[in-house]
């Protein structure tokens, strides 16, 4: 497995704060991911082809591939990973990850929530419903580097999916095999060299979950390869 | 003037703003994102900020001059400050937004605008700090010298 080539991953960021998004913007083009950003929910749906457009709109993207609008619930553009703003006016981040878990389509991939807010029920609502993890703004290089371990675990379920050429729920061999994948990232990416691992913060008010996944993540989610 | 003393004055300012708390430790990871292939992020971001926060007050001011304050209204825009101060790095000002969250929530008004004139007066001073730094900078690379490593003077 390769893990230099990271742009091959590709994040789609939603803020609607024009200063958060030109933060995340940078924050993951270090980090050396493909970036799209998108300052509403609606328009983040929009572009993952999930709702129809009525207009059309431009994105921001850092990438070359050219944003045909999509008429049906096919995704045209892949995205290994959707980061987002929770407070939005109109469909708020939570909005969004409960319509892209909600979609067939949409599901496997791994949504993150950001929020200025440290409240400890909407952290929990999140990831009771998916989220893969809560940064509380502003977010930090040392938040960005634990979001590789979870858009690796999704390239491995893409990969799997392709193989049966059809999207549905996990079965127990495939669980299996990723958790055999995941073992062998984590192993590789435990002998790369360390990278922003002072800073890991302990934010008050996370629950026990939050720690679980922490700790999940704690040895391969800093291991970045710029 | 000659390039290390300059870099000593702007190492000195430096310390200044985050001894005063004009700035956290978000101004470092600022620092952190600009590089060669993106030299004017931070002025980027900032100037960003200064637009936002100019309308954002102006927002707050006109809401308080209508006989009925809308306090729902003014907390949305001290939230939207508070956002972009936290993400530059500008702590008084973020620090003024906390206090005046907490008199909107008690529906104080004069708490408010006693929070409100701080925040104008917040945002000016830092923009001038802030203005202040930029030069020294721009000075320093004029000269040919390199801007030292926040990170490493502290």
């Amino acid at each position: 497995m390769v893990m230099a080539a990271d742009s091959q991953f590709h994040v789609l960021a939603v803020d609607d704060s024009l200063i958060d998004r030109k933060l995340i913007e940078r924050l993951l083009k270090t980090s050396s991911y493909q970036v799209t950003t998108v300052d509403s929910g609606s328009k983040a749906l929009e572009f993952l082809g999930l709702i129809q457009e009525h207009q059309p709109t431009n994105f921001k993207s850092s990438s070359n591939s050219s944003f045909s609008s999509p008429n049906n619930h096919h995704q045209e553009v892949e995205v290994n990973l959707i980061i987002t703003d929770y407070c939005m006016p109109g469909m708020t981040g939570f909005d969004l990850l409960k319509k892209v878990k909600e979609s067939t389509s949409l599901r496997n991939i791994p949504v993150v929530i950001m929020s200025s807010e440290n409240v400890p029920s909407r952290i929990n609502r999140c990831l009771e419903e998916g989220a893969e993890e809560f940064f509380l703004k502003p977010v930090r290089l040392c938040d960005v580097n634990k979001l590789k371990p979870h858009m690796m675990k999704t390239k491995v379920k893409e990969d799997q999916n392709r193989e049966e050429g059809e999207e549905e729920s996990r079965t127990e061999t495939e669980l299996k095999l990723v958790q055999e994948e995941e073992g062998e990232i984590e192993f590789e990416m435990m002998s790369k060299k360390r990278k922003g691992g002072t800073e890991e913060e302990e934010e008050e008010g996370l629950e026990e979950e939050m720690r679980r996944r922490r700790r999940r993540y704690n040895n391969n989610g800093v291991a970045t390869a710029i | 003037m000659e390039v290390g003393l300059m870099q000593r004055q702007w190492v000195d300012y430096t310390k200044s703003l985050f001894l005063e708390d004009f700035l956290d430790s978000q101004f470092i990871e600022l620092q952190k994102l600009q590089d060669e292939g993106n030299p004017d992020f931070i002025v980027e971001v900032v100037s960003l900020f200064f637009e936002d926060s100019e309308r954002l007050l102006n927002d707050l001011t006109a809401a308080f001059d209508q006989p009925d304050v809308d306090f729902q209204k003014v907390d949305g825009h001290v939230h939207q400050l508070k956002g972009s101060s936290s993400s530059i790095g500008a702590q008084r000002v973020k620090n003024v937004c906390i206090a005046m969250r907490s008199f909107c929530e008690e529906q104080n008004i004069d708490g408010c605008l006693r929070c409100l004139q701080q925040l104008k007066q917040e945002t000016c001073l830092v923009k001038n700090k802030l203005e202040n730094l930029f030069r020294m900078e721009q000075q320093i690379v004029a000269a040919g010298g390199s801007i030292p490593s926040t990170e490493l003077i502290f």
